[in-house]
């Protein structure tokens, strides 16, 4: 019976965040604006995108080779992966012990390079401008992401996400020092890792000034759209992951009745709705980074967290 | 029993060498080539099976041979260990992949009695020197070790380059030999006692054992490719023919490891607290600096070699934490750090041989190893580009494959290293942290440009549009190191379990066993702390897209339209458009090489209506070369120039000068206290 | 209780650090006072927690004069001289960002590692706070390393000052004569030194320390 339950579990967190991954992008784009005074698209115009680009055929460059159309379904898939592995409404997910926290980012950075090398496959030169920016950004980001993962895994004392959210949640863990300036680099990193002003412009299209929209120019059809829909599990995965690190209230524990749960899906949400409003406004009130500052944004993300791990390593209490 | 097995393979291994010159001169080329290195294949697979043999066997029997060889009152000690075993796995495993591919890729040689001899008898040093049991055999086979592949460097000596290579390589070599020669010195002490038993039983006190220390740090670490001696090994080994690469680069790197490990932790006795430090610093230095180097190169062979560098700085590293723990007496974490550097030796000495197959094949079928000429190769060598894909993959420390796991092992040591009580440690351990974390993400850079610019985009030139695929024997080498890299990704824990009585021996404690875990997951210490499931996560990825890929399918749309690239309305955009390897590393080479390189741009614009092209110049500097190796040579050079009258004596002077020093010795002998 | 006044002292005096990186981070003049601000008034709010804990009544009349002086007066202040001089849109630097905050963290690291280390016996929360404070007290000389411009020098030495009224507020019972004197002394100083960017400024024509090198004839 307990297995048949975990599993259920397990499967309902990957639907779930399948299901709501367009409505949370679909309602940051529409936050965004009516923070402009637009009416904005509908709240489920993602999944018409989505639905729309799918049944469409794919038109795929003359010269595309066998990787180009393997990859969409394999960045998909890993994304949906990572995605399923964080906790969302609650924390006894079945297989949450098969990646910690380190391989998680391993996992979306394997997801990364095979699209980088999609931009490089075609042979144009916006692939290429935009692989070449986007190895550029994660070399800063993946260090910066994993010093901050040594942080939070010292003050939890692993690196399971279900251990460290647990942690998190208990009294035990208090104000840190390191833990604030952990998050601050953590937001960056999400910021740059999801192509989000002022790093990368996901509204833009002209293509000199794009990094993730000009790696996938070539793409069309269900190409596309499994690439659109991992850009928005990754969007939610990171805001998972910072709601289930620092904001850990409600998730329920692993042998929960149907009112936890309940009340862990409430809190979810709300924590979504809570940081897609915040993310709309930040970045309608920030305007885009010329792509020589990026470095230097991200190098202080790295620095920050360098700086929580130092802390940490010399002092238990900080 | 085993090492007078082992010891059989290796005069078996150096017989070769005559029969393929007498061979090589009375039939053909093709038959001396087929017949070497299928016999190197088979004697290689057979010491690779006596050694797992004697790693897996249960009973840790250590077995010993003494040849009456070498010195007359020594004789020549040999004996497999479980480090030794473990290391010959390594060494033979990369000996019978490279004499596999070697079967079709030797055919291409333009003269292959200049390899062919060298080439068993390279195997049969790095055999050997793994298992030397004495100073003195163990000096003997490390030289021959250099000697051979010296000569395997140069034997395409038509290239003024290659020459280059290998005069530099040799003089390094020459001063690895020579540091390890004094480091031994130091061991043996007075009594000149050189069996490793004696050093052993009697380690030197705490001076002596820091510049034994140090000298082996600079003897095996000139072998290793540490930083900053490190500047002979992405000429010479890209010089080499490209199985020889593989092995210089898999695992010539691995037996200097080795040697590293074998004094350090085992003749050296109890370690002094600054060591660790040393080595960390060392280690996590190499592992940024040779990536940035290889995202700087355009030879496919060098990008390779200085990749090679970048993770020789993470074994160290590893290493250097397992020092640390040794020291304070932590001897579980020492046993998990050493496990991540020695797993790491072996899943870089089966990726790279990969990767080094893949660019000899792409060498063979195109003549050429610059990045820039290539691309489209995807279309022209399916297969190869395959097993080169995952070879990056694995390289890359990407999950689900091989590199992946020994990278997770290494940063599950450093998470901790906060009960180090050391302060210098606590500093220096997050930084290294940082520092392998930096290489991990530039490395995937690094194999994506390596990658994405040879075999995919547009063929750039002819020579890579006419490429033709690969023969069988070297596409079977290569699934067959490209399906170990899997297996050890998904599979780490039976690994980590054949590693267990290799760092028992060492550092006096183990990892928990991992073959009785649930689901094959590995647990480095304990569930609720850190726990990683290849397997799991390589079925999810593969499970999950097939589903995508079927419903859609189904659902949705498989249809299929080719048309056009984009190219902003132009039609028929010359190849030339498209993005180069150098401009992909414009970026980093921006922010990171401006410091490191001194990177610097000039551009220079025509005036416009000028019909003359704008030219872009980057300026690199290699500040370590500049710094070091230039006022090195300098100085040489000028002792030379000043040295160089003595040519012009008589040949009285001579004698006379010779009279001199020999009653000057004399002297010293009659007046030594 | 106990636990959580630490946990809250110790967040502020780490989030002093935090606001010294971002002054380092800063390359634009106006953005430097703005997080100058934000420094004095993380400074106010952990000396007035220090005060609320210690239950020393006179440590709020520090916190007060930091909010009022280092937050509201000086900030202002000095952007109507920036504004007056026109170079508020200035951007300048002497070293990268990158650079600037690797040697920051290397401060860091070296001033917890003494604090720590020398001071072994003391009480958790004074030694982690002196540790804060030299980390800031170094921060805020680095800060002044790294500025061509008059004006940063300046920001650099007054969050110098914060690191030091924040090691003395850490340290129990310090007199509050002393305090008011090092504010105003400091005050003064801000005063004396704006007179003189004013006067540098109608001679020489720049407040650029580089180009006031030139003058002295040290060629560089």
């Amino acid at each position: 019976m307990a297995v048949i339950r975990d599993i259920a579990f397990q499967g309902g967190q990957m639907l779930l965040v399948l299901l709501l991954a367009p409505l949370l992008t679909g309602f940051v784009r529409k936050v965004k604006a009516r923070l402009l005074r637009r009416q904005g698209p509908p709240l489920l115009q993602p999944y018409r995108d989505l639905i729309r680009l799918m049944r469409k055929d794919a038109v795929l460059a003359d010269n595309a080779s066998w990787l180009f159309r393997v990859i969409p379904y394999f960045v998909f898939a890993a994304t949906w992966i990572a995605a399923s592995l964080v906790p969302t409404f609650g924390s006894g997910l079945l297989f949450s012990w098969s990646a910690d926290l380190i391989a998680l980012i391993a996992v979306l950075g394997s997801a990364r390079f095979f699209l980088a090398l999609a931009g490089l496959d075609v042979g144009t030169a916006f692939g290429g401008i935009g692989s070449s920016r986007e190895v550029m950004i994660a070399s800063l980001a993946e260090p910066a992401m994993l010093m901050i993962m040594f942080t939070l895994a010292l003050i939890a004392g692993s690196t399971q996400l279900s251990t460290m959210s647990a942690f998190m949640n208990s009294p035990e863990v208090g104000l840190r020092v390191s833990l604030g300036l952990g998050l601050i680099a953590l937001i960056i990193v999400a910021i740059a890792e999801n192509a989000r002003i002022p790093v990368d412009n996901p509204a833009t299209h002209l293509e000199l000034t794009m990094v993730h929209e000009a790696m996938v120019l070539e793409y069309s059809g269900r190409h596309l759209a499994q690439i659109e829909l991992a850009a928005m599990l990754k969007l939610l995965l990171y805001i998972s992951l910072i709601a289930c690190l620092f904001v850990p209230w409600g998730i329920s524990p692993p042998t929960a009745d149907p009112v936890h749960l309940a009340i862990g899906v409430v809190a979810y949400v709300g924590k979504l709705a809570v940081a897609g409003v915040m993310l709309a406004l930040f970045e309608t009130a920030i305007a885009k980074m010329r792509v020589f500052r990026v470095p230097g944004f991200l190098g202080a993300a790295l620095m920050l967290a360098l700086l929580a791990a130092l802390l940490r390593f010399v002092s238990r209490s900080f | 029993m085993m090492v007078v097995y082992a010891l059989f393979g290796v005069a078996a291994l150096v017989a070769l060498a005559p029969i393929a010159v007498a061979f090589g001169v009375s039939q053909g080329k093709d038959t001396t080539t087929t017949l070497i290195y299928g016999a190197c294949l088979i004697v290689t697979l057979g010491l690779c099976t006596i050694a797992l043999l004697s790693l897996f066997d249960v009973s840790h029997t250590i077995s010993q041979a003494t040849l009456p060889l070498g010195l007359p009152w020594l004789g020549a000690h040999f004996r497999i260990d479980a480090l030794a075993s473990f290391f010959l796995v390594v060494v033979n495993l990369g000996g019978a992949a490279a004499s596999l591919f070697a079967l079709g890729y030797g055919r291409h040689e333009e003269s292959p009695l200049r390899v062919l001899p060298f080439y068993p008898v390279y195997l049969a040093a790095m055999n050997l020197v793994v298992m030397a049991d004495d100073a003195f055999s163990f000096l003997v086979s490390w030289e021959f070790m250099s000697l051979t592949s010296w000569a395997l460097v140069i034997s395409n000596h038509r290239v003024r380059e290659n020459l280059r290579a290998g005069f530099i390589y040799l003089l390094m070599a020459g001063f690895g030999t020579l540091s390890l020669l004094l480091a031994f010195g130091l061991l043996a002490g007075a009594a000149g006692n050189y069996a490793f038993d004696a050093i052993r039983a009697a380690p030197p006190v705490a001076g002596v054992a820091a510049l034994v220390f140090i000298l082996a740090i600079v003897g095996t670490g000139s072998k290793a490719g540490l930083i900053p001696l490190h500047a002979w090994l992405p000429l010479a080994h890209p010089a080499a023919p490209s199985h020889v690469s593989a092995l210089m680069s898999g695992v010539m790197t691995k037996v200097a490891v080795y040697g590293f490990v074998r004094i350090v932790f085992d003749l050296l006795g109890t370690p002094a607290w600054w060591w660790s430090l040393v080595v960390l610093a060392i280690g996590g230095a190499t592992a940024v600096m040779g990536v940035l180097y290889a995202l700087m190169q355009r030879d496919l062979k060098r990008v390779l070699a200085y990749s090679t560098i970048e993770n020789i700085g993470i074994i160290f590293a590893a290493l250097g934490l397992a020092l640390a723990f040794k020291t304070e007496g932590l001897n579980w974490a020492a046993a998990l750090a050493l496990t991540a550097g020695l797993f790491h030796v072996f899943n870089h000495s089966l990726f790279k041989s990969l990767l080094f197959f893949g660019a000899g094949s792409v060498l063979n079928a195109t003549g050429t190893r610059d990045i820039e000429q290539l691309g489209g190769l995807i279309h022209r060598m399916p297969q190869t580009a395959f097993v080169f894909l995952a070879g990056c993959v694995a390289i890359s420390a990407l999950p689900p494959l091989n590199g992946f796991v020994s990278e997770w092992l290494t940063f599950q040591a450093i998470l901790q290293s906060p009960q180090l009580p050391s302060w210098g440690l606590k500093l220096m351990v997050p930084a290294v942290g940082a520092l392998l974390a930096l290489s991990a993400a530039l490395a995937a850079a690094c194999f994506v440009r390596a990658f994405g610019f040879t075999f995919l985009g547009r063929a750039r030139t002819p020579a890579a549009s006419g490429a033709q695929e690969t023969d069988s024997n070297s596409l079977a080498a290569m699934y067959i190191v490209a399906a170990l890299c899997l297996i050890a990704g998904i599979l780490p824990g039976v690994f980590i379990d054949a590693l267990a009585p290799v760092v028992q021996s060492l550092v006096g404690g183990r990892m928990p066993v991992q073959t009785s875990v649930e689901w094959l997951s590995i647990v480095p210490i304990a569930e609720s702390r850190s726990s990683y499931n290849g397997l799991l996560v390589f079925v999810f990825m593969i499970s999950s897209g097939a589903i995508a890929a079927f419903a859609i399918h189904r659902l949705a749309s498989d249809k299929v339209r080719r048309g056009p690239a984009w190219g902003c309305g132009y039609p028929d955009a010359s190849t030339a458009t498209q993005y180069t390897a150098d401009s992909f590393a414009q970026p980093i080479r921006r922010v990171f090489g401006t410091v490191v390189f001194r990177a610097r741009e000039i551009g220079e614009m025509p005036p416009p209506g000028s019909t003359e092209p704008a030219r872009l110049t980057v300026e690199l500097h290699d500040l370590i070369w500049d710094s070091l190796y230039a006022p090195i040579a300098a100085g040489v050079a000028f002792a030379a120039e000043r040295l160089n009258y003595l040519q012009f004596l008589t040949i009285r002077s001579y004698l006379s000068l010779v009279f001199t020093a020999l009653v000057l010795l004399l002297l010293v002998l009659a007046i030594w206290p | 209780m106990r636990g959580l006044s630490f946990d809250i002292a110790h967040m502020l005096a780490g989030s002093l650090v935090l606001v010294s990186f971002l002054q380092l981070y800063q390359d634009r003049l106006s953005a430097l006072i703005n997080v100058f601000a934000m420094h004095a008034l993380v400074l106010a709010l952990s000396v007035a927690w220090q005060a609320f804990v210690q239950e020393a009544p006179h440590l709020y009349i520090t916190a007060v004069i930091a909010l009022v002086f280092k937050a509201i007066v000086i900030p202002v202040a000095l952007r109507r001289i920036i504004v007056r001089l026109g170079i508020h849109r200035e951007i300048e630097a002497v070293v990268g960002v990158g650079l600037a905050m690797l040697v920051g963290i290397g401060l860091v690291a070296l001033s917890m590692v003494v604090m720590l280390r020398v001071t072994a016996e003391a009480d958790p929360l004074a030694r982690e706070d002196l540790a804060f404070a030299l980390s800031v007290v170094l921060l805020g000389l680095l800060v002044m390393v790294t500025r061509r411009n008059a004006v940063g020098q300046v920001i650099g030495f007054m969050s110098l000052e914060n690191g030091l009224v924040l090691a003395a507020t850490g340290a129990k019972g310090m007199p509050l004569v002393v305090e008011i004197s090092v504010a105003f002394s400091v005050l003064i100083a801000f005063i004396v030194i704006g007179i003189f960017l004013f006067r540098i400024r109608e001679r020489f024509d720049t407040v650029d320390m580089q180009a006031m090198d030139r003058f002295r004839g040290e060629q560089r």
